[in-house]
């Protein structure tokens, strides 16, 4: 840490977005640039082992994309049982993302502050970024249920599950809790697993020298998997949600 | 925690990114993978084709030999039977021409023997005639006595 700031303020430091606007016109560039450029990076990667795939022996970045084409695909087949392009791309673009945007969390946490940079970097403790894609698969999910059942069945189920139709209000409130508490729980979880995992390195950070070596080093491998788990997590309720839209009741 | 319009740029890139994956990435991974499996069938299928050709060739070739070997058992029986009819046909040719030879041989002879006699004859008589000349002490008509020498010869 710098030694001239108090940990408050080298928290607060450390937890503000580089922003610009004011009110709600203010735009989290941190946020956002960090998590463009990532995933120009990542899914570029991804795009150039996919252009060249061959049926024959694939190379290794091929090998690697292929390796989480299959991961993702078993995932989603297990799960999701209708007819949809959509699903498997979408689960595939937010776990590839999630992770990526995670990981930038094992990043030393003063690095881009002395080389100037005081932003957050960790685009994902950033609850903007974490409610553009819960909402997305929220719109997503009210999108299939139209589809799959119309307007009216969506409406009948809305009103008739779980206790019947005669207590139509009663269930259009559950419905509508359940409805709601998914966007918002799938968007705070990620949110919240970052946002402390980052915390608990900037304390790291205010101890003295020689003791954070042996804190942050047992925290960021012990993050290594919370990254891929909240990644993994995220990736599976979007399919979870997804085919709910599409079953019947 | 603020929300604001941020929230949209982030909704902006995650769309485009998911658009990305579904537009330029999905596909080729899945023709790649779906073009593998089809290989890796055919593959599959054209062993347990090759599997199944061998073991009717294996069952022809076991079946090709038996004959063959019957056949060479036939080939071996019937030369052997053709050698022994060669062997008796030998021996009855040798004992013709055998019998042949003897019954010239013996033509032979009874002809030389004639011949000698022929001339055992010829010479008796005129040993008669020379004997008898001396005997007579003088000139014999040859000619007067042709048909007495004659008759001599002839009972000899």
């Amino acid at each position: 840490m710098v030694v001239n700031k108090t940990g408050s303020e080298y928290i607060v430091e450390h937890l503000t977005n580089w922003s610009v606007g004011k009110g709600f016109w203010t735009l989290h560039v941190d946020s956002w640039l960090v998590s463009a450029v990532l995933g120009a990076l990542v899914f570029g990667l991804v795009y150039r082992g996919a252009r060249n795939a061959t049926s024959g022996v694939p190379g290794k970045l091929q090998n690697f994309v292929e390796l989480l084409y299959e991961f993702v695909e078993s995932q989603v087949k297990i799960v999701f049982h209708g007819k949809s392009e959509l699903v498997a791309p979408l689960a595939f673009t937010i776990f590839v993302w999630v992770f990526a945007m995670n990981a930038m969390d094992l990043l030393p946490i003063d690095l881009l502050a002395v080389l100037g940079l005081h932003m957050k970097v960790v685009p994902t403790t950033d609850p903007n970024t974490t409610f553009a894609m819960s909402l997305s698969v929220f719109v997503l999910t009210i999108y299939y249920n139209l589809k799959v059942k119309g307007a009216g069945g969506f409406l009948h189920e809305s009103a008739a599950v779980p206790f019947g139709i005669r207590l139509a209000p009663v269930n259009i409130l559950f419905r509508l809790v359940e409805d709601l508490a998914k966007p918002l729980s799938l968007a705070l979880r990620l949110f919240g697993n970052m946002y402390a995992g980052e915390m608990v390195f900037i304390l790291i950070a205010l101890l003295p020298f020689w003791v954070q070596p042996l804190l942050s080093w047992p925290w960021a491998v012990f993050h290594i998997l919370i990254i891929t788990l909240q990644a993994y997590i995220f990736m599976m309720l979007t399919i979870v949600y997804v085919s709910m839209a599409h079953e019947q009741h | 925690m603020n929300i604001n319009v941020s929230l949209i740029g982030q909704m902006v890139t995650f769309i485009l990114l998911v658009a990305f994956t579904m537009r330029f990435v999905w596909p080729h991974l899945r023709k790649a993978l779906d073009d593998r499996a089809r290989t890796i069938a055919d593959g599959l299928a054209a062993a347990e084709r090759g599997r199944q050709d061998l073991e009717l060739a294996a069952r022809r070739a076991a079946d090709i030999l038996r004959e063959a070997k019957q056949q060479a058992q036939e080939v071996i029986a019937h030369a052997d039977r053709r050698a022994a009819q060669i062997v008796e046909e030998a021996k009855g040719a040798a004992k013709t021409e055998g019998e042949r030879i003897l019954a010239g041989a013996k033509a032979e002879i009874e002809q030389e023997v004639f011949r000698a006699k022929e001339m055992l004859r010829a010479q008796v008589a005129l040993l008669a005639v020379a004997g008898a000349e001396k005997i007579l002490r003088r000139e014999v008509d040859a000619k007067a006595h042709a048909d007495l020498l004659n008759a001599i010869q002839a009972q000899l």
